[in-house]
């Protein structure tokens, strides 16, 4: 018996030990040392002339604007696409589960191949100009994806960002709903509610577990975000993993893309914390 | 209201047939892209129908410098991370799942605070230490920091795969007889297998449509979306079409085959 309770308390920890050694290894120590290659000079010795070359290059407050602007207006319109999909695929008619497979889809496609989809549609000659040529409203193709209008390039990357990533909120939202709707869903239904209340009333604030989990979990990605913007800008609209990217690939220069991705770290864990406190579950309401 | 309940019957196949399309339509197009001869991306205008079937597209990316090993690399790279991913998180997972002890919530918090660390904060930290120990341009490389990234998911995906199981089952074998090593093999394992090879094949899906850490991490070992993404500017547009199209497709499959347990993976694994 004292044998086994020796291993009730060694057993977890030994099973925990390699995965955690491994998290340390790969994500601690690589973070202390993104925080030193910040902070040094390419000589090695301590200086702040990497943030100071970041801050003073042309191409950073466009890059932490564009980052902003995306998820400005990147999550809100996914986060209402999926709650409309993820309601939709509540209905009990028949095919709700096989169009709630189709919704999911997106989940397997990666950044870079959602950019090339999407390029395919907006460039020149591609499918969005073939379609309004077909409908008579263009003689000549329209470019959209121009050096020139950055803007394009940006609403082209939202388009392909809700499209792609609209499906891991709404997979969240989904489990989510799961575990809550039925009976709630009914009463409302009983007294009367109509589909706006009862989304405000019951769906939103049941769902905030759910909610706030996707919502990190998307704004977390959305700070990262990369191929798409080279796949559809191809260089034109920075962001700030891009001009990490092309500080450590372009210019070889491991210190300044160290601290742009401290720039993405100290966003990621602000809006984290702003989310976790926004959203917070109050105690009262945690009994479920 | 029978008349009103038939009207918005229509209303809802007619929406959910609306969002379908907007999701489908993209992969069809580039689908089709992929399929028509190289110079149709140039025609002006064309048809939206597969009018002219051809393979010339796809065999000119397959054939290109470069793509099958690619396409080699980030098949091994994505073994490598699924098979470290398992071996080190399945445990943890375990673990989580079966016992209570101090500190298993900051354990459990300590796992969702990986999220918060970007890929570039991890790659470029290791691309120079790497370097300096010679792993840097190899596919293990990237497996590693893919594994930094998936495993998380994997530990919290195989926690909630085993507190499904219930633990009596094992309890009950340990009453007969068996060691808790053979109660887990046995009784656990089994039933937990369905689910922890939908969570290999999705951990394998991550690696595989990784871009940035690979892009970062290689240098003539490239990946195939690194390849894709640093040749982007030089190659013309039929060939990203085909290397998009390429891209995409085994993830489908993919997806497909793990469709049950897309809400495990992650619906349960993102709170």
């Amino acid at each position: 018996m004292s044998r086994r309770k020796m291993w009730g308390e060694w057993l977890p920890m030994a099973l925990l030990a390699p995965a955690a050694l491994f998290l340390v290894l790969f994500i601690a120590i690589p973070s202390f040392q993104a925080l030193l290659l910040a902070f040094q000079a390419p000589g090695g010795s301590w200086s702040l002339d990497p943030f100071r070359r970041m801050i003073n290059d042309t191409r950073f407050l466009p890059a932490l604007r564009n980052t902003l602007i995306l998820i400005a207006l990147i999550i809100p319109i996914q986060l209402v696409l999926a709650l409309a999909m993820a309601l939709m695929v509540q209905s009990r008619r028949r095919g709700a589960g096989f169009f709630l497979y189709l919704y999911a889809i997106p989940l397997a496609i990666s950044e870079l191949a959602a950019g090339l989809v999407w390029l395919a549609i907006f460039t020149e000659r591609g499918y969005l100009n073939v379609i309004l040529h077909g409908l008579g409203w263009i003689g000549r193709p329209i470019v959209f994806l121009s050096y020139e209008r950055p803007l394009g390039i940006l609403l082209a990357v939202v388009v392909a960002e809700v499209w792609r990533a609209t499906a891991i909120v709404m997979v969240t939202l989904v489990s989510g709903l799961q575990m809550i709707l039925g009976e709630y869903w009914e009463a409302a239904e009983v007294f009367g509610a109509n589909l706006i209340q009862k989304i405000r009333y019951v769906v939103l604030p049941l769902l905030r577990p759910s909610l706030q989990a996707a919502l990190i979990i998307r704004t977390l990605f959305a700070f990262q975000t990369f191929a798409v913007v080279v796949a559809l800008g191809g260089g034109v609209l920075p962001v700030l993993a891009s001009e990490a990217y092309i500080w450590y690939v372009g210019a070889n220069n491991p210190h300044v893309a160290a601290a742009y991705s401290l720039v993405i770290l100290v966003l990621s864990a602000a809006i984290t914390g702003f989310y976790l406190y926004a959203l917070r579950t109050r105690p009262e309401e945690m009994e479920r | 209201m029978k008349h009103s309940s038939w009207i918005k019957d229509a209303l809802w196949y007619v929406g959910a047939a609306g969002m379908a399309l907007w999701v489908l339509a993209p992969i069809y197009l580039i689908g089709l892209l992929a399929f028509s001869p190289r110079m149709a991306v140039y025609r002006w205008p064309r048809p939206l129908l597969p009018l002219e079937f051809s393979t010339e597209t796809m065999r000119f990316f397959v054939n290109a410098t470069g793509t099958l090993a690619a396409t080699r690399n980030s098949v091994v790279v994505a073994l490598l991370t699924v098979a470290l991913s398992l071996a080190l998180g399945a445990p943890a997972g375990y673990a989580l799942a079966r016992f209570v002890f101090p500190g298993r919530e900051a354990v459990r918090m300590g796992i969702l605070m990986t999220r918060m660390f970007p890929m570039a904060i991890l790659s470029i930290p290791l691309a120079v230490t790497f370097i300096h120990i010679g792993l840097y341009d190899t596919p293990w490389a990237v497996a590693l920091v893919h594994t930094a990234m998936a495993l998380p998911f994997v530990i919290l995906i195989t926690a909630s795969i085993f507190v499904s199981i219930p633990r009596d089952l094992e309890e009950a074998a340990m009453t007969l007889g068996c060691s808790h090593l053979s109660a887990f093999l046995r009784i656990s394992l089994p039933l937990a297998l369905p689910g922890l090879a939908a969570a290999a094949l999705f951990t394998f899906v991550i690696s595989w449509n990784e871009v940035f850490a690979a892009a970062i991490l290689t240098l003539r070992q490239r990946t195939l979306p690194a390849l894709v993404i640093v040749t982007l500017n030089e190659s013309p547009l039929y060939f990203r079409f085909a290397g998009g199209f390429f891209m995409v497709a085994p993830a489908l499959v993919i997806l497909f085959f793990i469709r049950r347990y897309l809400f495990n993976l992650w619906g349960l694994t993102s709170r």
